[in-house]
């Protein structure tokens, strides 16, 4: 069903572990007993079709949904009954689907508030502001009315200023220009280096494998396919994701 | 009512039914309980029979209250504006000449009629304030009737009309009033709930969103409800400007009103239609012991109502019903799986 | 002449009924909650002023320092506990729990204090006032309250957008969930913002004490005239709460010039104006219509 199991366990010092977790939407299973594990500096992409789960996924590593079973360990801790802004306190820090950012109040207020609670840490508003060099002049600038791509910076910037050990980023492409996107994921090495290990779930499965140390594809709630880039064929990747392919196979082998 | 055993469709191994058991069984008790009460001032004490009227005007005013915010989910603070209106309307009327138990329907459809304008500037707000709104609408009402001297302004009016009947015959003539009242307004509540009006609203109650999407036919829905609940608590005022029967601004637009109506639908159960009268129940016989303290009941029923709303929000039928399945007044539908024909 | 004197009049009085609205405005913006019981915690702050006074050994009019902080760390427990219950279950809830809580209070001190009045004792300063012309007279006291008034509000305004917890009181209001997901205790923030309100309804309460008398039911007109402030001004915008305060005392009391009975139903009306041409108020941000 898997390939590459020995894949499924990271190669970077530990840092995070899902272990058999399940997520119920009221009566619908979002996430059927998945397992993963991310390590420092290492970039696991989550992929998947609409509605497979990934979203609900990382809510719930961040604390915003319950499991209904299941363990998330965090640097050594379990950490599944925590409410989010102790998993922030801790160094979990979700950028979520659709941005979210306080539409009313300016980019550096927006920064402000996520480091309003940073550990110590390497990403300070001026790091930032580095980052992000169009930023500093836009300071005082109401964020609801900055663009799509924009927007998605400040909201990475927002989680990154907490200092995070764990970044979650949900569906960071959705919605923007290609030339966009790829700005934005060209940040992430830049993250990585610093030590935090990256979760991120895209439905656009190029960008996530380029940048991807591992990748992990989700099917209705049940993981499908785990490997590296390197050794998953497109073929493989497209059974795992739609659930068969062009020529009608399964994962599990056979006729769909 | 409809008194039909079987089920109203059965699709495939499904069947959906009005009620969990003999709806025949419901209405030979329903019958009997009718009965009992049309008959209560000859057979039981004149004080029973007072204390029945008041019971009949606060289940009035609670089952209206009750389809307002159980129903149609508008949390109004100011039905009270209604029953001081339907009130004054019934002596409006009285002064003129007509005789005041007739005027009872007129007073009820004159508070609807006010009602409609209303919603149109009501409409504009939700939740707390909508509430607070309903609120200055019967403080606004209050104020204006004040100021009005054929009503006797501040200090009121007796209401004329009353003194051909003899006092054996007046007080009868107002049991039966309150009563047929309260009767009508639970019946008509009982039947718009079964009509295609109430689908709308337990569409709308179910699922805030989506029916907010179905726009006008949601908001026409709950102008409906909130013209007749004005309705019924205008006949709740006439009824009590009858019985009291000086008629004094302070009295008949009090916040008190609403104060009994939202906590005895609040304990009683908010959303079914006997969580009112169970509910009115327990505040008599509350009101009756407690009837030396002063203010001490209305305190003990209000912190009640605090601790139900949050710990028990269906109130007591609601949580009697779920636990025994059990429908005096059936308005929702049950589906169960049908037993395999034999 | 006598016109200007209604102005000023209706502009005292504006003041204290921002004072009295802003921690209403202020609940409602961060948690979406109306508090019914609002205006009856003012009353009670004003009865519990006159009581510890005496106690404490201090002059009555001293006694908000202390009363202030009092109900401060009161509205936070209640908030926390009452209130918080009543929001995890829906705004329904809330509604009807603090609408209980405003009944069984106002009953409550029927019953202790019975329908009399009580008055705050700010000594001599009671019935003094500026004498500008024949006709028009500024009180102290409510020179005092309006200039209260203004101080607060700023105060407020500065705490809401140059602190770091102002900030996040923002935040939560804006998007509770981000606010959360950028470490926020969203349930502590809440607790912050019912404390200020409880605070400045407080003030006002004593404040009100200071001008006329309190009863038990007094809570009740002035949470309509803080809510009709709010609405007039604009529901979210503290500075519109002053507005729409001074504009509600204005409207009243040129009501009253006109007939003493007409003072309360000029304001509703006004109210009802407003609300039938713009609903969102003068300044207001479409937050309490879907």
């Amino acid at each position: 069903m898997t390939s590459g199991a020995e894949s499924s366990v990271s190669t970077h010092e530990s840092l995070f572990e899902v272990r058999d977790l399940s997520v119920f939407h009221g009566q619908l299973c979002a996430v059927d007993h998945v397992s993963f594990s991310v390590g420092r500096g290492e970039v696991l992409a989550m992929i998947g079709a609409n509605g497979a789960g990934k979203s609900t996924l990382l809510r719930t590593i961040a604390g915003l949904h319950e499991a209904a079973n299941g363990t998330i360990v965090f640097g050594g801790s379990d950490v599944s009954t925590l409410a989010p802004h102790r998993r922030v306190a801790l160094g979990i820090s979700l950028v979520p689907e659709g941005r979210r950012l306080f539409s009313t109040m300016t980019l550096e207020e927006n920064l402000q508030v996520g480091a309003h609670f940073a550990k110590k840490g390497p990403f300070s508003i001026d790091k930032i502001y580095q980052l992000f060099e169009w930023m500093p002049d836009r300071r005082r600038q109401r964020v609801g009315l900055f663009s799509g791509g924009e927007q998605q910076a400040v909201a990475i910037g927002r989680a990154l200023v907490t200092n995070p050990q764990l970044l979650l980023l949900d569906e960071l492409s959705l919605g923007l220009a290609p030339i966009v996107i790829e700005r934005i994921y060209a940040l992430i090495p830049e993250i990585v280096s610093q030590g935090v290990g990256v979760l991120l779930v895209e439905q656009d499965v190029t960008q996530a494998m380029a940048v991807a140390d591992r990748v992990h594809c989700l099917l209705e709630g049940k993981t499908s396919l785990v490997g590296t880039p390197a050794q998953l064929t497109p073929q493989q990747i497209e059974r795992a994701y739609f659930g068969s392919d062009l020529s009608g196979t399964s994962p599990h082998g056979g006729a769909a | 009512m409809s008194t039909e055993m079987a089920p109203l469709a059965t699709l495939g191994s499904v069947k959906v039914r009005r009620s969990t058991h003999s709806p025949l069984l419901n209405l030979i008790g329903l019958a009997i309980v009718v009965g009992l009460l049309s008959a209560a001032p000859w057979i039981v004490s004149q004080s029973l029979a007072s204390i029945l009227m008041n019971f009949f005007i606060l289940v009035t005013m609670a089952t209206m209250w009750n389809l307002l915010a159980g129903y149609a989910g508008m949390v109004s603070i100011g039905q009270q504006a209604f029953v001081g209106l339907g009130a004054y309307a019934t002596l409006y009327f009285a002064i003129k000449g007509m005789n005041p138990f007739v005027a009872i329907p007129l007073a009820a459809l004159v508070c609807g009629a006010i009602a409609f304008p209303v919603t149109y500037l009501l409409f504009r707000l939700r939740g707390g304030y909508f509430s607070i709104a309903t609120w200055v609408i019967a403080d606004t009402a209050l104020l204006v009737i004040g100021t009005i001297a054929f009503f006797g302004g501040g200090t009121g009016h007796l209401l004329p009309g009353l003194s051909n009947l003899g006092p054996r015959a007046l007080t009868d003539a107002e049991y039966l009033a309150t009563w047929i009242v309260a009767f009508c307004a639970i019946l008509g509540t009982y039947l718009l709930l079964r009509s295609r009006l109430g689908l709308v609203l337990a569409s709308m109650r179910d699922n805030e969103v989506a029916s907010r999407s179905s726009g006008a036919r949601v908001t026409s829905a709950r102008r409906m409800v909130f013209v007749v609940a004005a309705a019924g608590c205008g006949a709740a005022g006439a009824v009590l400007a009858i019985s009291q029967p000086f008629v004094q601004p302070n009295s008949v637009f009090s916040l008190q009103w609403a104060a009994e109506m939202i906590f005895v639908t609040m304990i009683g159960g908010l959303g079914t239609i006997e969580g009112p009268i169970v509910g009115s129940i327990i505040f008599f016989v509350l009101q009756q012991s407690l009837q030396q303290q002063g203010a001490w009941y209305l305190i003990i029923f209000g912190t009640v109502a605090m601790v139900v709303a949050i710990w028990q929000p269906r109130g007591l039928w609601g949580a009697f019903r779920a636990k025994f399945h059990v429908e005096l007044l059936p308005v929702g539908h049950w589906v169960r799986e049908a037993k395999p024909e034999q | 002449m006598i016109w200007v004197n209604v102005l000023i009049q209706g502009i005292l009085v504006g003041g204290f009924y921002a004072l009295f609205a802003c921690g209403l405005s202020l609940m409602f913006g961060v948690m979406k909650v109306i508090n019914l019981a609002h205006g009856d915690v003012a009353v009670v702050a004003g009865y519990t002023a006159v009581f510890l006074a005496p106690q404490l050994h201090i002059a009555e009019v001293w006694s908000f320092v202390v009363v202030v902080p009092i109900f401060a760390v009161a509205g936070y427990v209640i908030q926390r506990t009452l209130i918080q219950k009543s929001i995890d279950r829906d705004p329904f809830t809330t509604l009807l729990v603090t609408f209980g809580l405003s009944v069984v209070i106002e009953n409550l001190l029927l019953e202790i204090y019975s329908a009399n009045g009580q008055s705050v004792n700010i000594g001599s300063l009671i019935g003094d006032s500026i004498h500008v012309s024949n006709v028009i007279y500024i009180s102290y006291i409510s020179l005092t309250v309006l200039i209260t008034a203004i101080v607060v509000l700023g105060a407020l305004q500065l705490f809401l957008s140059k602190t770091g917890t102002g900030r996040l009181i923002r935040a939560v209001a804006d998007d509770r969930e981000a606010a959360q997901l950028s470490g926020a205790n969203y349930r502590h923030i809440f607790g912050i913002a019912a404390a200020i309100a409880f605070a400045t309804v407080a003030l006002a309460g004593i404040a009100y004490g200071m001008m006329t008398e309190i009863a038990p039911t007094s809570g009740g007109i002035n949470l309509l005239y803080a809510f009709e402030s709010v609405v007039i001004g604009g529901i979210g915008s503290l500075w519109g709460t002053l507005v729409g305060g001074v504009l509600l005392g204005i409207a009243q009391q040129v009501g009253a010039q006109i007939n003493p009975e007409y003072q309360v139903l000029a304001g509703n009306l006004l109210f009802l104006i407003i609300l039938g041409v713009r609903p969102h108020g003068l300044f207001g941000k479409k937050t309490a219509f879907s």
